[in-house]
C-alpha cells in the first residue's frame, strides 16, 4: 500500500475534533484537521458554548444592577445603562482569544489544519477544496447544527436559531422561545434580563425535557417568578414575518382552537441534529441510522474499520465535554492504547440562574431499576446560599436503597455547574452516599449542601 | 532486663549515619521490629527496630548525632510501659479475638460482591487494557475496592500491595490456616532494592557453560591433607574459581569493569564479591586483590568470612567495594540459575551442584563431575562475545588447572 499524507485526519475542530487531534498528534501520530469556519473550535467557541455564557454572565451583571438587586447590600447606582454593542463586543474578544488559543495549540503539536470542507472520495481518503488527503484513520467529528422547524423559516433577522440569538443588533421587545431546552431557557435568560419581555413555548408539558421531574418543576417556577412566560403543552404550527415583526399560530399540543402571539423576535432552539451534509459518507461505505447519527462500537470506530466518530454526530448527549472525552478515547485508540468514557456518569449543566445541574440518573429512571433512596437538601438552608442570598434551588442525591451507591445528583443553585463536578468524581469511583457524607465540606460553601443532602439519604440532614 | 539497639548492619557500603529523629519516647511501649529511630545516611534514610518488645529506655545518642555501624543507641526495658499511639499492626494481627458474642462483623469485600464492586475511571481503563477480570483481583482499598496498584500488581502477577489490618485479622477464621506477617529487615529490603534496580539499570541476560570438574576433583583430592597440614585451611573450589575468574578478567578487561555515568571504569585489580549466607540472609564480602593472592590466602579469606557471617561481625568495611561476583548456588543443590549482578558490578558467575553425567570424550560416552556455569552480565558494558569467551576461559581454567600456573 502507497504511503498515507497522515496517521489520522479529523473531520472537524470542535470539542470533539479538536481534542482527538492535539492528542493523536501528542502520541506520536501525523495527524490533520480539516475545518470549513475561519476560527477552530466548532461550534462551541464560535456559536455555542462559549459566547453565550459571555452573554449570560454579561446580562446577569447588568440585571443585578439595573433591577436594584444589589440596594440591599448598600450597592447604589445613579443610573445604569446598557452599552449592547461593547457587551457583544467583549464576547467577541473571549471567542478571539479562545479559537486563536487552539490555533495555537495546533501549532505547537503540529496538527496541520486543512481549511475547507471534506467529503470522503473513499474509506481511507478525503477531499478538501479540490485536494486530495489519505490517512490511515479517519475521525468524523463533524457535530451538529440547528433542527429547523417546519413552517417557521429561520431568516436569522426575526427568525432567529441560537447563532442569530447570540448577535442581536438590539434587546428586543417581545422575544418568542420555541423550544424550553437549555439552549432556550439560557438564551432567554440573556435578553430577558436585558429587558426583553421573554415567552417560552414548549411542546411538551413541562420545560426542560429528559431532566429530572423535581427539577424540571421546580426550575419552572423559579424562572416564572423571574419573569418568564411559559406555556407549555403548546405547539407552534406556522410564522409570518411582516415588517420586523413574526406573528406565530400556536394550538394546544393536545389538539384545540389555535391562537396567534406576536413578537419581534422569534428563536427556534427545539434541538440540534447531527451534521453529516457533504460528507459523501457512501464513497466511505458508511451510512447514518434512523436519527441520522453514525452507529459506532465501544472504541469509537464505525463499521469501516480505520473510520472512527465522536461527539455529536454519535448517538449521546450533544455536549462539548462528552465529545472531547469521546474525542480524546478515540486518538487513544487509534494509538493503539485504549480509550475509555463513561457515558452513565456525564454532567449536564444549564446555565441560567440559577444554574441547573446533573450527572447520572433521574429519580424517575432510578426508580425504574429498582429501590432508590432520596436525599434532598434546600439551598435555602444552606449558610452560604443564605449569606449571599442565592437561596433558590436544592440539592437532591438519588442513591441504591441497598448498596447505597449514588445514582444521580441533581443540583438547583447559583453555583450548580461548579458543584456537579464533585458528584461525578464521586460517581466515577462508585461511591455511597455515605462516601459523601463522610467526607469534610469546607465551610461555608455551597458544596456543604451537597454533604448534607447525600446525609440525607440514610440518616438526617443537620441544618434542616 | 534492658537490651541494647544497635546500629543496623546494612548489605549496603554505609559505615556511618546520622541520627534524624526518634520516633519513640522513653518510657512508650514498643513491639518487636516496631521502628523507634530513623537514621539518615548519604543514600537512603532508614529505620531502626526494636530488637524486642518491651520499654523504650534512656537515649545513648541524641538527635543529629554521627553514630558508626553497630554503636548502640538506645536501650528497650522489659515491661509493656505507656500504650503507643498506634499500635504496630504486627500487634493487631497476632491476637486474633475469637467472636464469642454479637453477630459477627459483615465480611471485608465479600468476593460474590466483586462482579459489582465500583471501579474508578482509572482502574476501569487499565483492566480494559490488560485484558484483566477484575473480580479475580484483590482488592487493598475502601471497602475492598480495586485501586490501580492492584491491577498494576495482579497484571505482574505479584500479589497485591499490603492489605488494610482488618483483611489481617480477618484471615485465620479457618482453624490452622493462619497467615504470618513479618516486618521486612532492612536488610532484606536493601537486598530487595538493589536487585530489583539492578533489574531496571542493566541490561541483564546470562550465558550458559559446562565444566568437567575431574581435574580440580583430582587435585582435590591428592592435596587435600597436604594443603590443611600446611596453610591451616581446607583446599575449596573457591580458590580455583576465583584465580579461574582472575585469568578470564585479564583476557577481558570489560567483566571487572563497570559504568559511572558516561564512563566505564576499568580495574587493574579483582575485588570478588563473595555470596555468603548468613542468619538474616545473603551478605557478600569481598576477597581483595583476589588476582594476587594466593590459593591459601583466598581460601582463608573466605573461611574468616564465612565464621563472622555467622557471627554477625561482618563489617561494612568487609563488604564494600567488590568488581566482580561469585555466587556458589551449588552448595543448595541448584542446578542451573541466572544470577543478578551486584550493581555497580558488571557481571556474577553462578556456580552450582556437581553431578556425574554422561559425556562424550574421544567418541566415547564416558561418566563425568560435571557443573554447569552460569554468567550473568550487563550487555551495556560487555558484548555477548566478551561473555561467552570469558566464561570459556573459566571452563577452560577449571577443566585443565594447569592453565592457571601458565596464565592461558
Amino acid at each position: 500500500m502507497a504511503e498515507q499524507d497522515y496517521d489520522l485526519i479529523v473531520i472537524g475542530a470542535g470539542p470533539g475534533g479538536y481534542v482527538a487531534a492535539i492528542r493523536a498528534a501528542q502520541l506520536g501520530l501525523k495527524t490533520a484537521c480539516v475545518e470549513s469556519r475561519e476560527t477552530l473550535g466548532g461550534t462551541c467557541l464560535n456559536v455555542g458554548c462559549i459566547p453565550s455564557k459571555a452573554m449570560l454572565h454579561a446580562s446577569e451583571m447588568y440585571h443585578e444592577a439595573h433591577s436594584g438587586a444589589l440596594a440591599k447590600f448598600g450597592i447604589d447606582f445613579k443610573s445604569v445603562g446598557l452599552n449592547l454593542d461593547q457587551m457583544q463586543a467583549e464576547k467577541t474578544k473571549a471567542v478571539g482569544e479562545l479559537t486563536g488559543g487552539i490555533e495555537f495549540l495546533f501549532k505547537k503539536n503540529k496538527v496541520d489544519w486543512l481549511k475547507g470542507h471534506a467529503a470522503f472520495t473513499s474509506a481511507n481518503s478525503i477531499d478538501v477544496v479540490g485536494k486530495s488527503y489519505t490517512a490511515k484513520n479517519i475521525v468524523i467529528a463533524t457535530g451538529s447544527s440547528v433542527t429547523p422547524l417546519p413552517g417557521v423559516e429561520i431568516d436569522q433577522k426575526v427568525i432567529v436559531d441560537s447563532t442569530g440569538a447570540l448577535a442581536l443588533p438590539k434587546v428586543p421587545k417581545h422575544m418568542v422561545v420555541i423550544g424550553g431546552g437549555v439552549i432556550g431557557l439560557e438564551l432567554g435568560s440573556v435578553w430577558l434580563r436585558l429587558g426583553a419581555e421573554v415567552t417560552v413555548v414548549e411542546y411538551l408539558d413541562q420545560i426542560l425535557p429528559g431532566m429530572d421531574g423535581e427539577v424540571r418543576k421546580e426550575s419552572a417556577k423559579i424562572f416564572k417568578k423571574q419573569g418568564f412566560n411559559i406555556r407549555t403543552g403548546t405547539k407552534v404550527t406556522g410564522a409570518t414575518v411582516k415588517g420586523g415583526k413574526a406573528t406565530l399560530t400556536v394550538e394546544p399540543a393536545a389538539g384545540g382552537a389555535s391562537e396567534t402571539i406576536e413578537a419581534d423576535c422569534v428563536l427556534v432552539a427545539i434541538g440540534r441534529k447531527p451534521n453529516t451534509d457533504g460528507l459523501a459518507l457512501d464513497k466511505a461505505g458508511l451510512t447514518v441510522n434512523n436519527r441520522g447519527q453514525i452507529d459506532i462500537g465501544h472504541d469509537f470506530q464505525t463499521n469501516v474499520p480505520g473510520i472512527y466518530a465522536v461527539g455529536d454526530v454519535v448517538p449521546g448527549p450533544m455536549l462539548a465535554h462528552k465529545a472531547e472525552d469521546e474525542g480524546l478515547a478515540a486518538a487513544d485508540f487509534i494509538a493503539g492504547g485504549t480509550g475509555i468514557v463513561n457515558h452513565d456518569v456525564i454532567p449536564g449543566v444549564v446555565y441560567t440562574y440559577p444554574e441547573i445541574a446533573s450527572v447520572g440518573l433521574t429519580e424517575e429512571q432510578a426508580k425504574e431499576r429498582g429501590e432508590v433512596k432520596v436525599g434532598k437538601f434546600a439551598m435555602m438552608a444552606n449558610s452560604r446560599a443564605k449569606t449571599n442570598r442565592d437561596t433558590d434551588g436544592f440539592v437532591k442525591v438519588v442513591a441504591d436503597a441497598k448498596t447505597d451507591r449514588v445514582l444521580g445528583v441533581h443540583i438547583i443553585a447559583s453555583i450548580a455547574g461548579s458543584m456537579i463536578a464533585e458528584a461525578a468524581v464521586a460517581m466515577e469511583f462508585g461511591a455511597t452516599s455515605e462516601d459523601i457524607a463522610y467526607t469534610c465540606h469546607a465551610h461555608p460553601t455551597h458544596a456543604e449542601a451537597l454533604k448534607e443532602a447525600a446525609m440525607a439519604v440514610t440518616g438526617k440532614p443537620i441544618h434542616m | 532486663m534492658s537490651t541494647e539497639v544497635k546500629v543496623p548492619v546494612l548489605g549496603e557500603s554505609i559505615t556511618e549515619a546520622t541520627l534524624g529523629q526518634w520516633l519513640k519516647k522513653p518510657g512508650e511501649a514498643v513491639a518487636a521490629d516496631e521502628p523507634i529511630a530513623s537514621l539518615e545516611t548519604d543514600k537512603v534514610a532508614i529505620e531502626v527496630p526494636s530488637p524486642v518488645a518491651g520499654v523504650m529506655g534512656a537515649y545513648v545518642v541524641e538527635e543529629g548525632a554521627t553514630v558508626n555501624v553497630g554503636a548502640v543507641i538506645a536501650s528497650i526495658e522489659a515491661g509493656s510501659g505507656t500504650p503507643a499511639a498506634a499500635p504496630a499492626p504486627a500487634v493487631a494481627a497476632a491476637a486474633p479475638q475469637p467472636v464469642t458474642t454479637a453477630p459477627a462483623p459483615a465480611p471485608v469485600a465479600a468476593p460474590a460482591e466483586n462482579s459489582d464492586l465500583p471501579l474508578s475511571p482509572a482502574v476501569r481503563r487499565l483492566v480494559l487494557e490488560l485484558g484483566i477480570d477484575p473480580s479475580k483481583i484483590k482488592g487493598t482499598g475502601k471497602d475492598g475496592r480495586l485501586t490501580k496498584e492492584d491491577v498494576v500488581a495482579a497484571a505482574k502477577g505479584t500479589p497485591a500491595a499490603a492489605p488494610a489490618p482488618a483483611a489481617t485479622v480477618a484471615a485465620p477464621a479457618v482453624a490452622g490456616r493462619q497467615e504470618e506477617r513479618v516486618r521486612m529487615t532492612r536488610l532484606r529490603q536493601t537486598v530487595a532494592k538493589r536487585l530489583k534496580s539492578a533489574q531496571e539499570t542493566a541490561a541483564l541476560l546470562t550465558t550458559f557453560n559446562d565444566c568437567d570438574m575431574s581435574e580440580v576433583i583430582a587435585a582435590r583430592e591428592k592435596y587435600k591433607e597436604l594443603f590443611e597440614k600446611k596453610h591451616g585451611v581446607k583446599l575449596g573450589f573457591m580458590s580455583f574459581f576465583t584465580k579461574a575468574v582472575a585469568l578470564a578478567v585479564h583476557d577481558i578487561p570489560a567483566v571487572n569493569a563497570q559504568i559511572d555515568g558516561d564512563e566505564i571504569v576499568y580495574h587493574n585489580y579483582l575485588d570478588v564479591s563473595v555470596a555468603v549466607s548468613a542468619p538474616n540472609g545473603l551478605v557478600v564480602p569481598v576477597v581483595r586483590n583476589a588476582d594476587k593472592l594466593s590459593f591459601a590466602d583466598i581460601e582463608k579469606t573466605i573461611g574468616d568470612f564465612g565464621a563472622r557471617a555467622k557471627a554477625g561481625t561482618l563489617t561494612m568495611e568487609d563488604m564494600a567495594g567488590g568488581t566482580f561476583t561469585i555466587s556458589n548456588g551449588g552448595v543448595f543443590g541448584g542446578l542451573m540459575s541466572t544470577p543478578i549482578i551486584n550493581p555497580p558490578q558488571s557481571a556474577v558467575l553462578g556456580l552450582h551442584r556437581i553431578e556425574d553425567r554422561p559425556v562424550v570424550r574421544n567418541g566415547e560416552i564416558v561418566i563425568r563431575p560435571m557443573m554447569y556455569l552460569a554468567l550473568s552480565y550487563d550487555h551495556r558494558l560487555i558484548d555477548g562475545r566478551e561473555a561467552v569467551t570469558a566464561l570459556k576461559t573459566i571452563k577452560e581454567a577449571i577443566e585443565d588447572p594447569t592453565r592457571l600456573l601458565i596464565d592461558l
